[in-house]
């Protein structure tokens, strides 16, 4: 039915696409990475703050809407793990750290999680890629991460 | 060879006419796009088009016009010339005036700025109701000369029980029935969720809902771009290459894959969405890997085909024989189109696979590694086949010879350097960071704006470069293609389509030349991978959001 050659060729792809499905658990596992989680809405995610769950521990809660984000500038110690909630109140936007593959829808009615570590300083800056309109392009915030003050 | 009626052949041309014309802004659009972005100039508009209405305009016209009116018109050819029967007069003049009206209301809608929302038009942005039933028609128009080709199909096969159906009729029938299939789902999201939202008469529509409906077709979507050139790839690009179809069993297997799995997988596209579980997520990114073998095994098939008929030239060697093919023969152009279609997806294929694959999908997403990879795929086999067959056609149907041949020859060339060069610097802009679908020359390419990142330069400039060779490549093509209209007519009407023969003698096996059980194995497939989607999409998403225009951040008030 197959040719020989033929044959060989579809048990190759069978067993490259096996190598991909691996690395893709692989990564999950051994890399922690992973998308957002599937979280139930509720009202609560409208309300953007910083949270400081304990000493390394935290939480900012990101309400999206036309043209910003809020909040606009957080301050987080290095070293800290930080628990990121995505929600918006009007249209979808996205939510993209530059450098720190953490990448988000902004849905309204949903709310999107996902948890990084930041190890160095510095200014991490976030941007919707997502169109949300003629102020699209304009709408970007900042992640300062720094050492606290003493 | 065959002869075509009247009005099967004025039909044909109609269907090809009216998308090219439209696609002369569309082509327009993308160069001014990569201008926008690459920081050269930094307006929101130029000569009264918005940057997101032209963005609106070219991912309408390019990907959702001109590859429907293609894939009817080519269909209309492929199955009057493989089955000797052409389709019903009342259907094929139905489905070309729906196409027509509705193809004229989107872009309308468009071009007077009322429709600003992309081709993926993401709810709560919202359009004229006149965007959303225009292309509501385009679609059902489509559907039409479906139905009709079943019925064709249906008396053929009564006449001919024991006789294989010829490859390209099963590769046109199984792509109109994936079609059909995902655009109920984008049926529904537009007449049942978006139109009485968007006249006011419903106060607020589930955005994940919507969002999920639009990418059970979006995926889906790109294999109905992709079959027609599959079909040349498999049953002309073998003869044009002066030999025969290593294996049409091959191409069989592949059409019935892509019947199974084209449409399970739009999930992919929504890895950053909330309210959608992961192991959905994880389950339809592993099932994208299921739809890639279907392209594995035709990349073998048709390089083997190349790779005998340039032996039967008297080419030589491992890799030596390449120099035997017949790139640049005027006679033969359809194979420079074709095969550099096929270059180009051997990058968009591999970068498709970085894009699907679960949390690696973080780094690129959104970002204009996107469009970068996309272009190497919907602009590259997709757009080269429609390019190389309407010119085909038109010579055929017309009885007029090619206008400037030799630059019909140079142009698939032209134009893929063009897009190596273009989706390089989109990608690697993306893996940067680089966002897709924003005029970046209005804040983050600006050097006076305080957003500016000054990291993008060369990437969009790449872009701008590669875009420019595109661009020429268009124009080459629109002069090539409406030339030919205006030659003097040196011969008869007809479809002459080059027809592979098969290498090895081809058995009918019968479960290969049926499409009951496959559409059944595919509708529970599709059951499987949606119905927890759809659940999640409904269970974790309370709230219902009101229209809003591009322009306002406040809601359009529901009088």
């Amino acid at each position: 039915m197959i040719d020989k050659f033929e044959k060989n060729v579809i048990i190759t792809a069978f067993c490259i696409s096996l190598v991909f499905i691996f690395s893709l658990f692989y990564a999950m596992g051994a890399k922690k990475a992973d998308v957002t989680a599937c979280l139930p809405y509720d009202k609560s995610y409208e309300t953007a703050r910083v949270n400081q769950v304990d000493k390394t521990t935290y939480q900012i809660f990101y309400v999206a809407r036309m043209w910003s984000f809020e909040p606009a500038i957080a301050y987080i110690p290095v070293g800290s793990e930080v628990d990121l909630f995505a929600t918006s109140l009007d249209v979808v936007h996205g939510f993209d750290i530059y450098n720190k593959n953490v990448n988000l829808m902004a849905v309204p009615g949903g709310v999107a999680k996902t948890t990084i570590k930041f190890e160095e300083p510095g200014v991490y800056k976030v941007i919707c890629h997502e169109y949300c309109g003629t102020g699209h392009q304009n709408m970007q915030a900042e992640i300062i991460v720094n050492y606290p003050k003493k | 060879m065959m002869n075509v009626s009247r009005f099967l052949k004025n039909v044909i041309l109609i269907e090809l006419f009216v998308p090219v014309l439209l696609l002369t802004v569309g082509i327009y659009h993308g160069l001014m796009q990569v201008i926008y972005r690459s920081g050269v100039i930094h307006k929101a508009s130029v000569a009264k088009l918005d940057y997101y209405q032209g963005l609106t305009l070219h991912g309408v016209i390019n990907a959702i016009v001109l590859t429907t009116f293609f894939a009817v018109a080519f269909g209309h050819a492929t199955i009057a010339f493989y089955l000797k029967k052409e389709p019903g007069k009342k259907a094929t003049l139905l489905s070309l005036l729906l196409m027509v009206i509705g193809t004229l209301m989107a872009a309308a809608a468009m071009l007077s700025g009322k429709a600003s929302v992309l081709y993926t038009f993401y709810p709560p942005l919202k359009a004229h109701p006149a965007f959303y039933i225009g292309t509501a028609m385009l679609i059902v128009g489509s559907w039409v000369a479906f139905w009709d080709w079943v019925v064709v199909y249906i008396r053929w096969k009564k006449e001919n029980r024991e006789i294989n159906t010829p490859l390209a009729v099963i590769g046109t029938l199984v792509n109109f029935t994936i079609w059909f299939v995902c655009t109920l789902a984008v049926a529904y999201e537009v007449l049942i969720l978006l139109v009485p939202w968007s006249m006011g008469w419903t106060a607020g529509v589930n955005v994940m809902l919507a969002r999920t409906l639009f990418w059970f077709f979006g995926h889906a979507l790109v294999y109905f771009w992709l079959l027609p050139a599959y079909i040349m790839f498999y049953t002309m690009l073998p003869k044009l290459a002066g030999g025969k179809l290593y294996s049409g069993m091959a191409g069989r297997i592949a059409f019935f894959m892509f019947l199974l799995f084209s449409i399970p997988i739009g999930v992919h596209h929504q890895f950053g969405d909330p309210s959608i579980g992961r192991g959905i997520k994880l389950s339809q990114s592993i099932l994208t890997f299921a739809v890639a073998i279907p392209s594995f095994i035709t990349a073998f098939t048709i390089a083997a085909s190349l790779e005998h008929a340039s032996y039967m030239r008297g080419g030589k060697g491992l890799y030596k024989w390449i120099w035997k093919l017949p790139f640049f023969r005027k006679d033969v152009y359809l194979f420079g189109y074709l095969i550099n279609g096929l270059i180009l997806f051997i990058f968009g294929g591999l970068t498709g696979l970085v894009n699907a694959s679960y949390s690696l999908n973080n780094v690129v997403h959104n970002t204009s590694f996107i469009p970068g990879h996309f272009h190497l795929t919907v602009a590259g086999p997709v757009f080269l086949a429609i390019l190389g067959m309407s010119v085909f056609l038109v010579s055929q149907l017309t009885g007029r010879k090619i206008y400037m041949p030799t630059i019909n020859t140079i142009i698939p060339y032209l134009w893929t350097v063009g897009v190596l060069i273009f989706s390089a610097g989109l990608m690697w802009g993306g893996l940067m960071g680089e966002p897709r679908r924003t005029n970046m020359g209005l804040t983050y390419l600006d050097p006076a704006n305080e957003l500016y990142h000054p990291y993008w330069v060369i990437s969009s400039m790449l872009g701008l470069a590669g875009g420019g060779i595109m661009f020429v490549a268009g124009f080459l093509y629109f002069i090539v293609f409406f030339g030919t209209f205006l030659r003097k007519r040196t011969a008869e009407p007809m479809i002459d389509l080059p027809v592979s023969e098969s290498l090895h003698p081809e058995k009918r096996i019968p479960i290969f030349d049926t499409f009951k059980p496959w559409v059944a194995l595919m509708v529970l497939i599709l059951l499987m991978a949606y119905i927890p989607a759809i659940s999640d999409a409904l269970n974790n998403t309370t709230k219902k959001a009101p229209p809003y225009k591009p322009s306002d951040p406040t809601p359009v008030v529901v009088k």
